[in-house]
């Protein structure tokens, strides 16, 4: 790679290979982008917006912006974080999220983000939805309280799985995930444990059933370090 | 952890707490502050509180309430912290977003009411003005009174109470960070 | 198989012959469902989805997308009342009202023998000869009281809409104002003939001198978005002209769909011609159904005149046709990946930029996007050359806009006028007196005072897509603020997460401060929502959802302020309606009953 493919990511020279993104190309360096819908194995989405970062000034969402040289990123920002926080609020009022019950506690991206971000508490008025849950399946739980419409299962069951199981319905706050049946239930389609769809959820939507609290509250991943240390390590160890 | 020894104000700052719809878990974890209560009682003294018995609070520096407002009688202590506290805190998370006792959000009250004293015991629903009405959701402290403070948890840790009580009494910006700051 | 299941397939199966079982086409078969059914029978998902090889869930996403695809039925006459601003200033909701109570149906419900339905929707585009109002689709314009009462009986009469009184279906174009484009004669053929007389190369070339820029309201020069497509890989073109005209006080699209078709359909054919497109795609919105036959017959009759078709006057490489796509009642598809998603039968929410259209849109092909205005600009460069075209407007700005004049004026309609043109000589030559303010470019635009009206309408002063809402003095631009707070809301996508949430906060807020309960606190919110929204929105639809909020806050801040509450903190909700169920099953009305918020700064005095 050349000297010149490289550009500033808040006042650090990220190097970059031509087609990534600058959420790629972070992620890689191990500066850590907040991020939700992101995954590195789909097509990006660019609908939760906590990677928005000013290029050149202007914003855009790091995960569909190509990286280029030269360019001045700005991510780390009181401003951005600012932001960032506010949409972080903005999804858990939308939805119900009482982390106390919840078994992705600990695991949770959207949980962790907000402890990095020193969000302590969701600040507008909560919408509380009514959500019933889909326990149909055999193996696993829907719990639609707690999905944040990234569209991650959508996606996986789409282009791993070969599936499309999940899908986004509705307009506004209305949207929300429908399952590829005519009952529109979990158990009566061709969902399985083993799909890659099962294991994407961010949050704790998509649950496998009977796995409670093996590891503890107090011990799991985001528990032990912040998400932004997480990623850096990650980055570290792909080395 | 790190034992900070807060800044001692001019003169004791006078603390009310109470406890709304919540399980008292966060009072539990204010006392597992432990021997840090002798230090903070050196700063501080009770006004209405669980731990004074006190029934009504007069003027105070900091108000703490735990637990979310589920019903008439929750505004009204609610209220009456507002009025006579300088500054709020919302202690938990059931304070803070309503909590476990908000997963009856969904329900509709009056269902809920009629269920349980009409079909299950054939009994009338209880008209008794003793007995506080039921709100029909659940709410965190801030939609309903102005709350500046925040303390997530379910508890928070005492740890994490320390930190954020010491701050705010000694005059600094309460912070909570990795790994005080949790949710659940 | 039940009798109705049974209708149910023989319905379905001659629309999917119909529509070629074309999953591209699910959009348009649903639209013959609904119109069919009053609604999209859950039946008939499941169904389509087998029929036309697509999971349910994509199904259930179009079906669900649309305002005016619906799950439940919305009775044999369906009353969509237009609740733009405008139509609020001409007293729609009296007549909204008036119609409840004599068709005894409530908002956005069903009369209990499933004869009618009456609701609101946002802008038909009818705001010069409003309230406007659309039954069955077809839009009904200068609703009055003695009106509600005709429709109102045609409705109980059950007679059907096509023989309702032809005047009630009237639409004027009330030009006002006709330069180069709108007074000028036209016959059809006569400029592709001549782009053609020049050759694909030095046409484009006179579209380059000619300077046209997009009319949609982004300004993108219109010969660099067809070189773009021409020079982009793909095995097949497209020509698509976005008549999706949702911007709320914007309808001077309408006006040139009914009166100039031609010029738009052979602007279509003329990009058609330059980039190497075959097909070429019409997206009407779905206000505007009642174009539709008209516009069917214009495109019969431009084919035997040999403009659309096979060899086009002679050119062997050159054939193209246009099909007409209706939308659905979403104003974000006006944007044009929206719209691409939406053609292709789909849910339209904005893709993500890039690839831009122009590489890969329609189908995935290079597709030109623009508006029906830009299209019809250009047959007049393909006949008078792109040096006279320049004649016309600012360096930057060449030619005429057309605008949607509505509000409080003598005059609303549609002034064409040589771009650069002062705001204040529009307001004079429209009879506004005493404006208040001026909306340019609908409810995403901004709001200028009269301090301002000396600014010109002009890419490079004052953008707009072609709408001018006036508001006289006597206007509180609150009301206006929260309707267009409303309205987004409503339209917003719900892709991502500023908009989907940002405008429903946002207008919880603005009916917040109209029930009186806001205070500063919640005018410090918007500002902050705004920002949020502004910077980290997928689509302009969210980033410029709340400028009309930030804009009536900068000028206008009395209309906010006498709204507020006299104090720094007002609950969330209404804490005693709060208890009205709790109340009404204990029957309980004792003073603990009530939650009388006497507010706590009167407790503390009086402690």
């Amino acid at each position: 790679m050349s000297d010149d493919a490289t550009f500033m990511l808040d006042g650090r020279p990220i190097r970059f290979v031509a087609g990534q993104s600058i959420l790629e190309a972070a992620t890689a360096a191990g500066t850590f982008i907040p991020n939700l819908c992101h995954h590195p194995e789909f097509k990006p989405h660019g609908s939760c917006k906590l990677c928005t970062v000013k290029v050149n000034g202007r914003a855009s969402s790091a995960c569909t912006t190509r990286a280029r040289a030269g360019q001045e990123v700005a991510s780390d920002t009181p401003e951005l974080n600012r932001h960032r926080r506010t949409l972080l609020q903005m999804l858990f009022v939308e939805g119900n999220h009482f982390c106390p019950g919840c078994e992705k506690s600990g695991n949770c991206r959207l949980q962790a983000l907000a402890y990095d971000l020193e969000m302590l508490n969701p600040h507008y008025e909560h919408f509380y939805p009514p959500r019933p849950i889909d326990a149909s399946h055999p193996d696993v739980l829907i719990d639609f309280n707690r999905c944040i419409l990234c569209a991650l299962c959508v996606r996986a069951s789409r282009d791993v799985d070969g599936k499309s199981v999940f899908a986004l319905a509705g307009r506004g706050t209305a949207q929300h995930l429908v399952v590829d049946c005519p009952s529109g239930k979990l158990g009566d389609s061709d969902f399985a444990m083993t799909d890659k769809a099962a294991a994407v959820c961010p949050v704790g939507a998509i649950l496998p059933k009977r796995v409670g609290f093996s590891v503890p509250i107090g011990e799991r991943t985001f528990d032990v370090e912040p998400i932004s240390a997480h990623a850096a390590h990650a980055a570290e160890t792909r080395g | 952890m790190r034992h900070v020894a807060p800044t001692p104000p001019r003169r004791k700052l006078r603390v009310a707490t109470a406890s709304l719809a919540g399980c008292f878990g966060c009072h539990m974890s204010f006392l597992d502050i432990d021997e840090r209560l002798l230090d903070l009682i050196d700063l501080v003294e009770f006004d209405r509180s669980p731990i004074t018995d006190i029934k009504h609070c007069g003027p105070c520096d900091i108000g703490i309430i735990e637990g979310g407002v589920c019903n008439a009688e929750n505004v009204h202590v609610l209220w009456e912290l507002r009025a006579n506290c300088k500054v709020l805190v919302a202690l938990g998370a059931c304070a803070v977003n309503g909590g476990l006792p908000a997963q009856r959000n969904h329900l509709d009250v009056g269902r809920c009411l009629t269920r349980v004293y009409r079909d299950r015991a054939g009994a009338a629903v209880p008209d008794d003005p003793e007995l506080p009405l039921l709100l029909d959701k659940v709410r965190p402290l801030n939609e309903v009174v102005r709350i500046d403070f925040f303390i997530p948890g379910c508890p928070p840790s005492g740890d994490a109470i320390w930190k954020y009580l010491t701050d705010l009494i000694s005059g600094r910006m309460p912070r909570l960070e990795h790994p005080m700051l949790h949710f659940d | 198989m039940t009798t109705n299941e049974a209708a149910l397939d023989t319905v379905l199966a001659d629309l999917l012959a119909r529509h070629g079982r074309d999953p591209g086409r699910l959009l348009q078969i649903l639209l013959d469902v609904q119109a069919r059914f009053a609604r999209v029978p859950p039946e008939a998902v499941p169904k389509l989805a087998a029929a036309l090889c697509l999971p349910i869930g994509e199904v259930e996403s179009t079906v669900e997308f649309y305002s005016f695809l619906s799950r439940t039925s919305v009775g044999e006459y369906r009353v969509l009342f237009s609740d733009n601003i405008t139509d609020r200033m001409l007293g729609n909701l009296t007549i909204f009202d008036h119609m409840a109570k004599r068709l005894g149906v409530r908002a956005g419900e069903v009369s209990d023998d499933g004869l009618v339905s009456l609701d609101t929707t946002s802008c038909t585009g009818m705001c010069d000869q409003g309230p406007a109002i659309l039954v069955n689709g077809i839009a009904v314009t200068r609703m009055t009281l003695r009106r509600a009462d005709q429709v109102c009986e045609l409705i109980r009469s059950r007679v059907p809409v096509a023989e309702w009184p032809a005047d009630f279906f009237r639409v004027d174009h009330n030009i006002r104002r006709a330069d180069m484009l709108l007074a000028a004669d036209f016959t059809p053929g006569s400029a592709l003939k001549a782009a053609i007389g020049l050759g694909r190369d030095r046409f484009l070339e006179e579209m380059r001198i000619s300077n046209l820029r997009g009319r949609g309201g982004a300004g993108f020069t219109t010969a660099v978005k067809w070189e773009a497509a021409r020079n982009a890989a793909g095995d097949e073109r497209y020509i698509v002209c976005n008549a999706d005209e949702g911007e709320p006080g914007t309808f001077k699209d309408r006006v040139l769909l009914q009166y100039y078709p031609e010029r738009v359909f052979e602007g279509m054919a003329l990009a058609a011609y330059v980039i190497g497109a075959r097909h070429g795609l019409l997206y009407l919105r779905g206000e505007y159904l009642y174009l539709r036959p008209r516009l069917e017959e214009k495109l019969t009759e431009l084919r035997a005149l040999g403009v659309l078709g096979r060899s086009i006057f002679g050119v062997d490489d050159f054939a193209f046709d246009i099909e007409i796509h209706m939308g659905a009642g979403a104003y974000v598809c006006g944007e044009e990946t929206a719209l691409i998603e939406s053609l292709e039968g789909k849910a339209g929410r904005p893709r993500i930029r890039p690839p831009f259209p122009v590489t890969s849109g329609y189908r995935g092909r290079p597709t030109v996007v623009n508006n029906v205005e830009t299209l019809a600009k250009v047959s007049e460069i393909a006949l008078n050359g792109g040096a006279w075209y320049r004649g016309y407007g600012t360096r930057q700005s060449t030619g005429t806009k057309i605008l949607s004049v509505s509000g409080d004026c003598a005059r609303p309609g549609i002034y064409e006028y040589p771009f650069g043109v002062r705001i204040s000589q529009v307001l004079e030559d429209c009879g506004a007196r005493r404006p208040r303010a001026v909306q340019i470019s609908g409810a995403s635009g901004q709001c200028l005072t009269p301090r301002e009206f000396g600014r010109r309408i002009a890419f490079e002063d004052v953008p707009t897509a072609g709408a001018l809402m006036i508001f006289g003095d006597h206007r509180d631009m609150f009301e206006v603020a929260l309707n267009f707070a409303r309205f987004f809301r409503h339209e917003s996508c719900g892709f991502c997460t500023p908009c989907r949430v940002g405008t429903t906060i946002q207008a919880k807020i603005m009916d917040k401060i109209a029930a009186g309960h806001g205070t500063q606190y919640e005018m410090n919110e918007l500002e902050h929502l705004h920002e949020v929204m502004r910077t980290a929105s997928h689509c302009g639809l969210g980033q410029t959802a709340g400028q009309a909020i930030a804009d009536t806050i900068t000028e206008f801040r009395g209309d906010y302020e006498k709204r507020l509450a006299r104090k720094d903190f007002e609950p969330a909700f209404d804490l005693d309606a709060a208890l009205d169920r709790a109340r009404d099953i204990t029957g309980r009305d004792d003073a603990d009953s009530r939650l009388v918020d006497e507010g706590w700064h009167a407790r503390e005095t009086t402690r």
